[in-house]
């Protein structure tokens, strides 16, 4: 049986069409993904993800805890309270146990956001590595999340958020965040678009929706939300990479901080990798015809390289199907995948895909 | 609830079939199959003249989400297509019994009309798939 989140009464009232997501029952979207998705660009839409992992790191050894930890540094954070950080959380091989992004709220309190299918691995892997070192790790399973997204965000979000906690929403810089007790607002989000998520308890989530919708912001489900991150370029775990890959196979070296005074788990293997050289690496992929992309479809590269589609949709902005497929490094050119026995013809494109509501690329 | 027009056949993989007073039926997906599968964003469809089989795999609808094929409902060789999906596929989720058609048949035998299922009939289906 699905958990319901807070929200599971607003969503059936809304029209939503609840699926099973990772044990969480979600809506998939409320009417129309598309229309979801399209006031995302245009306007500003609502989302639950209140399945996602809130874990606070307190005491004066998390930041220690964490440059160990992650793969990206979080010293970059220290001049900066409530600044975020986008990181990979890796095994010893260098493989990826999950993506994560860190608040740094004060030196005695990081924030972690982890992903919902994950969240209790992540949880062990925190408090088994925490042990003795002056940090204590706690799932904050009484707060629900949503993000507000969108080109209209902060007109309509920055004073209603503010007036309601406290908090100076308007002052947010782009991945910044502020706290006030148990009310969380970060301008992140996973959409490419400008916008918050709100961590609030949960008896305070559905009213905050209703006022949200109230001021025309678009309830929308875990459909736009996954046509959105691809055409914003952002990887979505357990499909776009996994505990058998690295970062550098998936897109994400800008992710990796990899200097010389800084030990971390996977390290040495990501090192070697560089070394010996990366053989695979995660691109943007545009169908020239006509048909969908979809995850495990063969991608056959010019070179004569063979990859493999990791994500595929269709870009509503963009009206025609866009993917990530895991190909041989160096590929760069034209590519044929095929889609339900056809051999199709493709594009490789630097991500993102859209930026801005258009088109990064030209065919 | 699921529109189930009265005065149209049905298969139990969720194809409808409207008879022509030429003899020939026009074939599309149900509305609740169009709400099952969400935004439609591509249809492949079959060639004229073709010849199909009953149960045979003739065209695809995918939407955003999912691929889905559609099967021949009777045996019969396809007299047209509607063309107007291939710029407009949204046609299926927006008006699925009327500008949403698939394919219009010439069907093998007159009388094939007669196993496929009365509005009653997918009703009852619907019912069942839904109370399980």
């Amino acid at each position: 049986m699905a958990k319901p989140t807070p929200l599971q009464a607003w969503h059936q009232a809304q029209g939503g069409r609840l699926v099973d997501f990772a044990g969480w029952s979600l809506p998939i979207h409320y009417g129309s993904q598309i229309n979801e998705h399209h006031a995302v660009r245009q306007h500003a839409g609502l989302f639950d993800v209140s399945h996602m992992g809130i874990v606070d790191l307190r005491g004066s050894g998390s930041r220690d805890l964490l440059r160990w930890l992650l793969a990206n540094d979080v010293a970059r954070l220290d001049e900066n309270p409530g600044r975020a950080l986008y990181s990979c959380l890796l095994n010893p091989a260098g493989g990826v146990l999950d993506d994560l992004i860190v608040y740094y709220m004060s030196p005695e309190w990081y924030r972690v956001v982890v992903n919902g299918a994950t969240r209790d691995s992540d949880l062990a892997w925190l408090t088994q590595h925490a042990a003795g070192r002056g940090v204590t790790v706690t799932l904050r399973d009484d707060l629900a999340m949503v993000a507000l997204q969108g080109p209209a965000a902060p007109a309509i979000g920055a004073p209603l958020l503010s007036e309601r906690y406290a908090i100076d929403v308007a002052a947010l810089s782009r991945f910044q965040a502020a706290a006030q007790g148990d009310y969380f607002v970060g301008r992140t989000g996973y959409t490419g678009e400008d916008g918050y998520e709100v961590m609030l308890p949960a008896a305070e989530v559905t009213p905050l929706a209703e006022a949200l919708t109230a001021a025309g912001v678009a309830p929308c489900g875990l459909g736009a939300r996954d046509t959105l991150r691809l055409e914003a370029g952002m990887n979505l775990y357990g499909q776009d990479m996994d505990s058998g890959v690295t970062p550098l196979e998936s897109g994400l070296a800008w992710t990796v901080s990899l200097t010389a005074e800084r030990d971390f788990i996977g390290r040495d293997a990501l090192l070697k990798q560089r070394t010996l050289g990366i053989a695979r690496t995660l691109v943007g992929v545009v169908l020239r015809d006509a048909g969908v992309l979809r995850p495990q479809q063969p991608v056959r590269c010019a070179s004569g390289g063979v990859g493999v589609i990791t994500s595929g949709s269709f870009s509503p902005t963009l009206q025609r199907s866009i993917g990530f497929a895991r190909v041989p490094a160096g590929d760069a050119d034209g590519c044929r995948v095929e889609v339900r026995g056809r051999e199709l013809a493709a594009q490789i494109v630097r991500l993102p895909f859209v930026r801005n509501g258009v088109a990064t690329f030209q065919l | 609830m699921s529109e189930v027009p009265e005065n149209l056949k049905y298969s139990a993989s969720h194809e409808w079939v409207r008879a022509e007073p030429d003899g020939s039926v026009v074939v599309g997906i149900t509305h609740h199959a169009q709400d099952l599968l969400g935004d439609m964003v591509y249809i492949e469809l079959p060639e004229v003249g073709r010849a199909l089989r009953l149960n045979e795999e003739c065209a695809v609808v995918e939407s955003v989400k999912a691929a889905s094929d559609v099967y021949a409902p009777i045996a019969g060789t396809i007299e047209a297509v509607n063309s107007e999906l291939t710029a407009q596929p949204e046609l299926i989720n927006t008006l699925p019994y009327s500008d949403g058609w698939l394919f219009r048949l010439r069907p093998e035998m007159p009388t094939a009309l007669n196993d496929l299922l009365d509005a009653d009939g997918y009703r009852r289906q619907l019912d069942d798939d839904s109370g399980a």
